[in-house]
């Protein structure tokens, strides 16, 4: 018996928030007397070294180039098969856009209770298993508990700090029948943006609205990100009209982040917008109009232009870095 | 072409959010339903879309009590021919889904749509465990659809970026952001809603994985600590010395 636990490679390395994943089903397999197999497909030449140091007691590689990574379906049978295979009972992701689409299906096919966006440890006192999870877009949190033997928990990104101290574990390939690859999905277009920082898994978000007046100005805001490394994100209606692309709105259109450091430039703090980003464990809110609805969801408020503000940030975080060194 | 469309409800985005029963229920007092956004503009007005320049039908699909009848009138009004109400409590996604595929599977639908999540469970999880339980393909958080012959084409969100996919009919989609614009019923519509067949079928027994035990309200930030802007450079030392999250 063993907790699964789904991870992925991206750009050459082991993604964050699947080692989050590793150490978040490392911990509940640590409470309730088991271990943490972690899973991953098409991992290339990537050293997996760091699932075992995130906690995983096994490492199993599914190393197959007729796998279609973007059909859920086979996703599902995969998961499901090294499920059986491991006697797993429980089924770990993180929340991202693939659990979205493989981790609703993989619970169905096991019959297992689900609950999408985890965001903290679950309590297993006594055999039973509750977790809490954001509902009414972040207004609230109601604790999910689970009925059934098997379970299926999808943990929301960057809840926990992500801790990679412990000891690799070789990875072991493992080979799944060929009938569960069959496939009806067909790729026909990947559009995805190079080297940004990835938004969801990013520590610190600087994010502006319509107060940057176009697209043009946008250099500045990228400037302060660069400094800080953080990512970039905009607001709805700044990707509605195409000064942003559209993965970087975040929202409750959009999507939804939790970084620790949210700065927000120019935007006003619409409900649909602090859907999407109220998780944040730092809020900072730059905007000219003192009456801006954000201000009252923000830790720290600036009340100022933001081509006044935003340029004296970038020196203050220049000389900080500076006096870090 | 026939597509089924998963609508439910959700309270009013301006709605008061408060629980009772010692925070084990959510307070329906003074909360205005409305047909839950994704479900609305993004599902159904493609859906119907779709029927207006290839032909076929539209039937939308909720699982609820009697009062779900004004929110799927609503659908009816917007342009959906017919509509089916399971009679049950949607308690938990399985639960629901579980009923919907039952339906769906006598109903040889080629496109089963629903929203990308519900905007009061933000569960996100219906498309999934529906198309799996009718053992198809799902395509989450989709931003285009478009349809030739039996073959759908999906524009879907990845991380970091986009991702075009054909599939063959029947699949499962969940729609999100740039599917559709919404649309505003006309007084034919909802003159006509009010005719249109609302089937109520009785639940199936199904397992209710899981169950909310208890809410709570996310506590507000309390204060904003403001910076003169002129001292903006403050800030800086703030959320190292402070924050602590640089």
């Amino acid at each position: 018996m063993s907790i699964l636990v789904y991870t992925e490679v991206s750009k050459g390395k082991i993604k964050k928030a699947s080692l989050e994943a590793v150490n978040y089903a490392a911990y509940i397999a640590s409470k309730t007397g088991t271990s943490a197999t972690a899973i991953i497909i098409n991992a290339g030449e990537t050293s997996l070294d760091d699932l075992g140091k995130a906690g995983a007691s096994k490492v199993l590689h599914v190393n197959n180039s007729a796998i279609n990574t973007s059909d859920s379906q086979v996703l599902t049978r995969i998961l499901n098969h090294v499920a059986d295979a491991e006697g797993a009972q429980m089924v770990i992701f993180s929340n991202d856009l693939t659990a979205k689409a493989v981790a609703p299906r993989l619970a169905a096919r096991m019959k297992a209770g689900f609950v999408p966006g985890a965001v903290d440890y679950p309590n297993t006192d006594g055999g039973s298993f509750s977790v809490n999870k954001n509902v009414f877009s972040g207004k609230a949190l109601a604790t999910y508990q689970v009925n059934s033997a098997k379970k299926v928990i999808s943990l929301l990104p960057n809840s926990f700090q992500v801790t990679t101290d412990g000891a690799a574990v070789a990875a072991a390939s493992f080979d799944v029948p060929a009938d569960l690859l069959v496939s009806r999905i067909k790729v026909k277009e990947v559009k995805r943006e190079s080297n940004e920082l990835s938004l969801p898994e990013a520590e610190l978000v600087v994010s502006a609205g319509r107060g940057m007046k176009g697209p043009e100005n946008w250099g500045m805001i990228e400037d302060l990100a660069k400094q800080l490394g953080a990512a970039t994100a905009c607001s709805r209606p700044v990707s509605d009209i195409g000064w942003r692309p559209h993965h970087e709105h975040v929202g409750q259109t959009g999507i939804a982040i939790r970084p620790n450091l949210y700065i927000a430039v120019g935007i006003s703090g619409a409900i649909q917008h602090l859907a999407g980003v109220n998780g944040s464990k730092t809020i900072v809110v730059i905007n000219k109009d003192p009456e801006a609805p954000f201000f009252k969801a923000a830790d720290y408020g600036i009340v100022g232009d933001a081509f006044e503000v935003v340029p004296k940030l970038i020196e203050a975080v220049k000389k900080f870095k500076a006096s870090q060194n | 072409m026939k597509i089924l469309v998963c609508i439910s409800k959700a309270p009013d985005t301006t709605a008061k959010i408060a629980f009772k029963d010692n925070n084990t229920a959510f307070d329906e007092n003074n909360v205005q339903y409305i047909v839950n956004p994704y479900d609305e503009w993004y599902a159904l007005v493609r859906a119907l879309e779709l029927k207006e320049t290839l032909g076929g039908t539209v039937t939308t699909i909720s699982v609820g009590g009697a009062d779900m009848e004004a929110i799927i009138r609503k659908a009816f009004a917007i342009g959906a021919d017919d509509g089916v109400r399971i009679d049950g409590e949607p308690t938990d996604t399985y639960f629901v889904a579980a009923q919907i595929a039952a339906y769906a599977k006598q109903g040889a639908f080629d496109i089963i749509l629903a929203g990308k999540e519900t905007i009061n469970y933000n569960g996100s999880s219906l498309g999934g465990m529906l198309a799996e339980l009718l053992d198809i393909p799902y395509i989450s958080m989709a931003t285009k659809l478009d349809v030739a012959g039996s073959t759908a084409t999906v524009e879907c969100d990845i991380d970091g970026g986009t991702e075009v996919i054909e599939c063959d009919f029947p699949l499962v989609l969940s729609a999100a952001k740039g599917m559709a614009e919404a649309r505003i019923p006309n007084m034919r519509g909802i003159m006509a809603a009010r005719t249109k067949v609302l089937n109520v079928i009785p639940v199936i027994a199904a397992d209710k994985l899981t169950e909310v035990k208890s809410y709570t309200l996310s506590q507000g930030r309390t204060t904003c600590k403001m910076i003169d802007a002129e001292n903006a450079a403050s800030l800086i030392e703030m959320l190292h010395n402070e924050a602590k999250v640089i």
